[in-house]
């Protein structure tokens, strides 16, 4: 099974890259109000259970993807192609 | 420089990418400790008084910065001594860890500015009554260096307010914070006070020869040696 987590700053935490990269898209000619970077880590699980790898991917991400603090994640998880 | 007794023994611990353990040996060394050098795969500490975690970029800063170096084997052992109430002090990079460890409040973000900043900034000591910052006087102004990308401490409303009614603040930055930290801090303390995180490098500060020649962040290692001594007496003595 395939697992796509997507992690974020969360609303309100200033975030100097998303701040730069809106920089350029403006200095570059593009109409964009807001910018945020946050990141992207494909997994591939070995657990075919999908109750069981969304319960693994929470505490993958409580513990290590994301710092709950700072970031919030989002877990999208897909069937093998 | 008051130095009595046997030298006490603190851990600096080496992580994949710590790239001043020398730095903080040498000067732990210089007021009066033994440095004991330990690598982060170990998992178990020696007999030591205190621990420093050192600056730098363990795993290449990879995921967030301290994020992976705190699942190191030796950090079972880091925080089983400061759960014991044992002295621990992060420095840049071992702040950092600290944190993503919750061994300290808080988070260090990005600098506001993008920009790795990378000179000396003045410091207001807020606390002296913890084993950091024992050699100061309230109030006193120190001149360390910094050199970090992601120094930026962070916490929300919330537990801002709780650190700074707890007296957990220990160093601001005097005038514009260098990397946006909220608040100002530069360095903070956890509830027990027995383990202290900050992005200002002391062990880069101890001799005339070097940088601007302050050698105010002597103060900060040598109220840690005079700790650490006290500590390892007493328990000696158990």
């Amino acid at each position: 099974m395939r697992a796509t987590v997507l992690v974020r700053p969360k609303p309100g935490i200033l975030d100097p890259q998303g701040e730069a990269v809106l920089g350029s898209l403006k200095q570059l000619g593009f109409a964009v109000g807001d910018a945020r970077v946050g990141r992207v880590v494909d997994l591939e699980l070995e657990n075919g259970d999908r109750e069981q790898a969304r319960a693994e991917l929470e505490r993958m991400c409580e513990q290590l993807l994301a710092n709950p603090l700072i970031e919030s994640y989002e877990i999208e998880l897909s069937e093998d192609p | 420089m008051t130095s009595h007794g046997p030298k006490p023994r603190i851990a600096v611990i080496t992580f994949p990418g710590s790239n001043d353990d020398r730095d903080a040996a040498l000067a732990l060394d210089g007021l009066g400790a033994e440095p004991v050098p330990v690598w982060h795969a170990d998992d178990q500490l020696p007999e030591v008084a205190a621990v420093v975690l050192p600056g730098g970029f363990s795993y290449g800063d990879y995921l967030r910065a301290g994020a992976l170096a705190r699942f190191a084997p030796v950090m079972d052992a880091v925080k089983a001594l400061a759960a014991g109430g044992g002295l621990v002090l992060g420095i840049c990079n071992g702040f950092q860890v600290l944190c993503e460890a919750g061994l300290l409040p808080g988070a260090l973000r990005p600098n506001h500015s993008l920009s790795f900043v990378c000179r000396d900034v003045p410091l207001t000591v807020e606390r002296t009554d913890t084993p950091f910052t024992a050699r100061c006087v309230k109030g006193q102004r120190l001149s360390i260096p910094v050199k970090h990308g992601e120094g930026c401490f962070f916490a929300g409303p919330d537990l801002l307010s709780e650190l700074e009614a707890a007296g957990q603040v220990v160093l601001r930055y005097e005038g514009e914070s260098p990397n946006g930290s909220v608040a100002g801090i530069a360095g903070v303390v956890n509830a027990e006070g027995n383990v202290m995180g900050l992005m200002p490098h002391p062990e880069h500060a101890v001799d005339t020869l070097i940088g601007s020649g302050s050698t105010d962040g002597a103060l900060l290692l040598g109220s840690l040696v005079d700790a650490a001594r006290v500590a390892a007496v007493e328990h000696a003595a158990v």
